[in-house]
């Protein structure tokens, strides 16, 4: 059983983001971390491998400048190798383009199950792990909470709107996980120490067969007019409670009646 | 490029009505142009013709054999046929479990890409799609620069819906090619989750509880004063990430767009990843025990206390009431 994972590395989301000026795109300078959002399809492809006996996790990544450092922390749950593909020609690939790029880099890796997060934290499209399946002619289920393999197929259930869906896929084939799904694991000093030595195999877009105006900003073919601020809000009455929670529940009463919600 | 005609591809709740996200589609689309053509799956669809044509679709494309399947390969593979004998100008879609599906299929499929999570967009020969950034801070608009049909995925709540008055639908067929191995994934089994109240995107009030709860156990405070309040219970993504509640709770970027008439956050700091899915509200109540907290400075009332000291106060002031 061998599992692929597509993960992002992204600027830290706990610093304030920012956009360039000139091209009005997200700044993904300096270091880079892994997508909290793709921790769980790491544990899950690592839980899924140890349940099936054998098997490895690989990762696969597209990233500027050959960064590695949130690929490492994967690795250091216990992912085998990566796949990095970097290449000055990516720099504003949209959501399409990257299917493309990940797309074929997975063909290398011929893994029997894919995941990926249902979205990243930075760019939140939401639509390249089923842009990749699409273009890898392979079946895909979104959104599992639960995922089991059973036999030469996965099980999942499905969230949707009125509950979940209990879904089967043969495989190979593509899911996406939400959050919560697994408990991610920390990876321990063992874990972080073998990581610096796993290999990251790193591929352009000329090793991928891929052309560069098939990716980047003529793939994207799209444009930025404006970025403006957004109406503010501001801030209203702050009461600070007193210590038993009493007053402020009043003050929250009244507030309501006000509205005469109650 | 002037628009002359519309697809919105329409979805229907459990009682096979349009969505409220539907209706909102249909309603910006009759600003973009005077053709608006819905796509609609499943055997009940057809029915939807009524309800989609008093919105403003005069054509439904009806995908009627999806069989056991997800349906987003055989939507989009439908669609992209339709598409090879006379493509939309635009195709509004919503941002749901099976729209992204759909639109990222359709997609990959003819080779166009997606402007998502879009909240605006401006009419004229070449739209422009707004899409909210950093937490709703900053709002960017983007338009497509190449050939059409040009694919958008809307947000929901980011219009209010109206009725056009129009006439039923006009139905035609439209029929799912060879789908190959993509598909294969059937769904054996519907579960649909027993809800006391509102749902969390259409309840006119919503209570959400964050890390500042301290744990697991603690959310059914939110539970209870939803339920006081006759709304809906939400949640952070912090909570959701840590198995807390299910991801359907979560309200935020990465979940559910809320825009209720109370929006009561409890132990939330508010991250840009939350700020962006509840700034909507009409009314904001923060309670969180650091007076710094981004959500106070968005809150209309906001309380500095332990939500494990204010909401059990609240219960009780609620509960006397009524």
């Amino acid at each position: 059983m061998n599992v692929a994972v597509c993960v992002k590395q992204i600027p830290d989301p706990n610093l304030p983001g920012k956009l360039d000026p000139q091209t009005n795109t997200l700044v993904r300078e300096g270091k880079l971390v892994i997508d909290d959002s793709d921790m769980y399809g790491v544990e899950m492809g690592l839980q899924l491998v140890a349940a099936a006996g054998g098997g490895e996790v690989t990762l696969v990544s597209m990233a500027p400048n050959n960064e590695t450092s949130g690929l490492r922390t994967a690795l250091a749950m216990g992912a085998e190798k990566a796949i990095l593909v970097s290449d000055e020609a990516l720099a504003g690939s949209d959501a399409l383009g990257t299917a493309k790029v990940l797309a074929a880099a997975l063909a290398r890796a011929g893994a029997d199950l894919i995941l990926a997060a249902t979205e990243s934290t930075d760019g939140y499209t939401g639509t390249t792990p089923v842009q990749v399946a699409e273009l890898m002619g392979l079946p895909s289920v979104s959104f599992a909470k639960h995922i089991e393999i059973d036999g030469s197929q996965v099980k999942v259930q499905r969230q949707t709107e009125a509950g979940y869906d209990d879904v089967t896929c043969p495989l190979p084939c593509l899911v996406t996980v939400t959050a919560g799904v697994v408990e991610p694991r920390y990876p321990n000093f063992k874990g972080i120490m073998s990581a610096k030595s796993k290999p990251v195999e790193q591929l352009t877009l000329a090793d991928l067969g891929l052309a560069a105006d098939q990716v980047g900003w003529p793939g994207a073919r799209q444009e930025i007019t404006d970025v403006a601020d957004a109406e503010e809000r501001k801030a209203g009455d702050i009461h600070v409670d007193s210590g038993d929670g009493t007053e402020s529940a009043q003050r929250i009463v009244a507030y309501l009646e006000k509205l005469k919600v109650i | 490029m002037a628009v002359s005609t519309v697809w919105v591809l329409a979805e229907a709740n459990e009682s096979g009505a349009p969505t409220t996200t539907t209706l909102e589609l249909l309603t910006k689309a009759r600003e973009l142009s005077g053709e608006i053509h819905a796509v609609a799956w499943g055997e009940a669809a057809a029915g939807l013709a009524e309800a989609l044509g008093s919105h403003g679709a005069t054509r439904l494309l009806h995908v009627a054999d999806v069989g056991d399947g997800l349906p987003g390969p055989a939507v989009a593979a439908a669609m992209a046929d339709r598409i090879a004998s006379g493509a939309p100008d635009l195709i509004l879609m919503p941002q749901s479990y099976d729209g992204r599906d759909v639109a990222a299929r359709l997609s990959a499929r003819l080779d166009r890409p997606v402007l998502t999570n879009v909240v605006d967009l401006s009419g004229g020969d070449a739209p422009e799609a707004c899409h909210a950034v950093f937490g709703g801070a900053k709002i960017v608009k983007a338009r497509f620069t190449g050939d059409s049909p040009q694919l958008f995925l809307v947000r929901p709540k980011s219009f209010a819906p109206e009725s056009s008055g129009g006439a039923a639908a006009e139905v035609e067929a439209l029929s799912v090619p060879d789908l190959g191995a993509t598909g294969a994934a059937v769904i054996a089994e519907r579960h649909v989750e027993e809800r006391s109240g509102p749902k969390l995107d259409e309840a006119a009030v919503v209570v959400s509880g964050g890390r500042g709860l301290g744990e697991a156990g603690k959310f059914e405070l939110i539970e209870q004063i939803a339920k006081l309040l006759k709304g809906a219970p939400g949640a952070s993504r912090a909570i959701v990430d840590a198995g807390w509640v299910p991801y359907s709770y979560q309200v935020g970027q990465t979940g559910k767009t809320v825009k209720p008439t109370i929006y009561l956050a409890c132990g939330i700091s508010g991250a840009t990843q939350h700020m962006v899915g509840m700034k909507g509200a009409k009314n904001i109540i923060a309670i969180n025990k650091d007076d710094q907290a981004p959500i106070l400075s968005i809150a209309d009332l906001g309380i500095v206390g332990d939500v494990n000291k204010v909401l059990p106060a609240l219960i009780e002031a609620l509960q006397s009431r009524s």
